[in-house]
């Protein structure tokens, strides 16, 4: 690692250790924000922290929590704001339910967006917001995709994903305009009516996204100032598999492809790793934080072989986590489902130690110890299951499990499985309870 | 030609695989003899996902190799094969989840194993199953649920097709966040997280060996 990578990774932390313009509430909220980023840092470094950092994954769990369906808080920001204000209150977990993830649905709904149905619009008002797997890229498009993602967008899967944009496919690639006799023509599209129409939406979308951000940031504001709580993830990336296989292609799209144009596939992926690596360092630089969240999907065990794994998912993964380790910032990996048959795979000595955060749901955690401990920090693995349908005696049995067996060098977080949508409140509690008394080094 | 067919499928040649059957039918072989390499390869790939030697990739390539040749061979059979089922199944993502890829995978390989499948779809609330199996009289029902908001309505499923008197039915769950906690939460008869759990579950409750 060299000195200005390290730089950089220090000059982020401190942006978000320390704040500029936040005013906290009280000298004690002030305390609290520093030690739990502190926490933070000590884990990703590998040192025990004064306690277990306790961030569990929240997902819509705090609106039933708060008697606000989903579709409430994703149309109704101050509703939005009550639960999450209420459920931070009353968990006092380390880490925020940072609002902007449950989305401006106003929004959505004014660009006709396809790609996701969400509570009252496509599914019922009380279960969260859930993808529409298609292939909105085609398996004939590669090479147009390839050759310019950022046109393959604009002209051809915008259009397909939101219904406002339909008229973009009238439009010509920017790389046209390239010298005065250029400049008209390309313009000419821009005037015909639905494109017009299609612009006039977004200026209005735009407006309210302002409007929504500056609500958001109050909120998540009033609990960081209040509470001293910070939020957990500054950015987000996704690995390139995942952006091609949940989105573009599809899972069947994208596993066929693995045997019917697999040179094309890679191609593909290697070119995202570059759009994936910017947008995580972009987004965390905007939100002075270090930390880039990464959900993994489509790599878990059984979904391919090992082999498979190696050739097409994780070479990118890989390339992008360094990638993002090289700007200073932090990748947290969420890796969703069983990652048993990958440990060796993924535990890759190419990646700097203490630069990354892995959050498991259904991999032995003694099995991650043997090949994480003194490498990278790691956590998670409470069940979904037990924080549903076990008692608190049993979370609490869970927890002291997981601390005892996992948790006792250090470098170790405590947090859920799976994003938590449903819960017992009792349970959720017993977990961050537990983890406050028993989680003291 | 039979035992080159099983074996192209197999190893996820495709082009091959139409090729064979193709020149298996300008040979003149009979259609059915076709139809039963693809069930023996099927066996061999449902036996192969089992081990932990193929995965969905090789699920989905060989559901659509089986796809295309089914409709090379369809204008040709003189009447529909008509393969022995073992039972009836009702399947379908619960109430409030649209999650799909999973379940389709799971109906697929009950079809394949001999299973007669009834697909309700997604977000299918509790009467509908009810009404379906009735309707089939199907004694096993699949639920499917990728959200950890499936829970509840799973349990609220098993709950109306007990409630509306089909006691002898057994009930499957499954999904990436089902265990045997949230089995007994339901109260399922039995849970899997893939399609090889299924089909097992299947031919256990139809005493299929």
């Amino acid at each position: 690692m060299n000195a200005q990578t390290h730089i950089k990774y220090e000059n982020k932390f401190n942006e978000w250790i320390s704040p500029q313009g936040m005013t906290f509430a009280s000298a004690e909220a002030e305390k609290a924000y520093k030690t739990r980023t502190q926490m933070i840092k000590d884990v990703v470094e590998l040192k025990k922290p004064v306690r277990i950092p306790i961030c569990p994954n929240i997902g819509f769990y705090p609106f039933n929590y708060a008697g606000v369906t989903p579709q409430e808080a994703m149309y109704d920001y101050d509703k939005l704001g009550y639960a999450l204000k209420k459920f931070h209150a009353d968990f006092q977990p380390d880490s925020l339910a940072s609002s902007p993830i449950y989305g401006p649905a106003p929004i959505f709904e004014l660009l006709d967006y396809k790609l996701y149905r969400w509570p009252g619009h496509g599914v019922p008002p009380t279960t969260p917001y859930q993808c529409i797997e298609g292939e909105y890229m085609r398996g004939d498009e590669y090479d147009l995709f390839i050759q310019d993602p950022s046109n393959f967008f604009m002209r051809f899967y915008l259009p397909r994903i939101l219904g406002a944009l339909e008229p973009w496919q009238m439009l010509s690639p920017f790389t046209d305009i390239l010298e005065l006799p250029f400049i008209g023509g390309f313009l000419v599209p821009l005037g015909i009516p639905p494109v017009q129409e299609s612009f006039q939406k977004l200026i209005k979308a735009g407006q309210m996204a302002m409007d929504w951000i500056q609500k958001c940031l109050a909120i998540d504001g009033e609990t960081t100032s209040n509470l001293g709580i910070p939020g957990l993830i500054g950015g987000f990336s996704k690995a390139p598999f995942d952006i091609l296989g949940d989105t573009l292609r599809g899972t069947r799209g994208i596993m066929l492809d693995m045997y019917r144009q697999p040179k094309k596939l890679l191609a593909a992926l290697e070119r995202l790793v570059p759009i994936a690596i910017d947008l995580g360092v972009r987004s965390t630089a905007a939100n002075h934080h270090p930390i880039v969240f990464i959900p993994l999907h489509k790599g878990a065990d059984g979904f391919m072989s090992n082999q498979d794994f190696k050739t097409f998912y994780w070479p990118t993964l890989k390339a992008l986590v360094i990638g993002l380790i090289d700007e200073g910032c932090v990748p947290y990996l969420f890796v969703e489902g069983g990652y048993n048959q990958r440990l060796d795979i993924i535990a890759d000595a190419d990646i700097p130690k203490g630069k990354t955060i892995w959050i498991f749901d259904q991999t032995d955690m003694k099995e991650v110890k043997k090949r994480f401990g003194g490498w990278s920090c790691f956590g998670g693995n409470v069940p979904a299951s037990l924080l549903k349908a076990g008692t608190p005696s049993e979370v609490e049995r869970y927890v002291k499990w997981l601390i005892d067996e996992v948790g006792k060098d250090g470098g170790y977080i405590l947090s859920t499985g799976a994003v938590t949508d449903d819960a017992q409140a009792e349970n959720l509690h017993a977990m961050i309870e537990t983890g406050k008394k028993y989680g003291k080094y | 030609m039979s035992q080159e067919l099983v074996q192209a499928i197999t190893e996820m040649r495709e082009e091959d695989a139409l090729k064979i059957t193709n020149q298996m039918l300008e040979a003149g072989t009979d259609p059915l003899e076709v139809l039963e390499a693809c069930r023996n390869a099927m066996e061999i790939i449902g036996k192969q996902f089992e081990t932990g030697d193929c995965f969905i990739p090789e699920l989905i390539l060989a559901g659509e190799m089986l796809k295309q040749i089914s409709e090379i061979i369809k204008p040709r059979l003189k009447k529909e094969a008509v393969q022995k089922k073992f039972g009836k199944v009702v399947i379908g993502t619960v109430e409030g989840d649209i999650h799909d890829i999973a379940k389709n995978i799971v109906a697929f390989m009950l079809d394949i194993n001999g299973f007669e499948v009834t697909d309700l779809g997604v977000d299918v609330p509790p009467m509908k199953f009810v009404e379906a199996t009735r309707q089939t009289g199907a004694k096993v029902v699949a639920l499917s649920g990728f959200l950890t908001l499936a829970y509840d309505p799973m349990k609220a499923t098993v709950e109306a097709l007990k409630a509306a008197g089909l006691k002898d039915v057994k009930v499957m769950i499954g999904g990436g966040q089902i265990d045997e906690q949230i089995r007994q939460f339901t109260g399922a008869d039995g849970w899997g997280r893939d399609a090889v759990a299924a089909v097992k579950m299947a031919n256990q409750w139809y005493g299929v060996n």
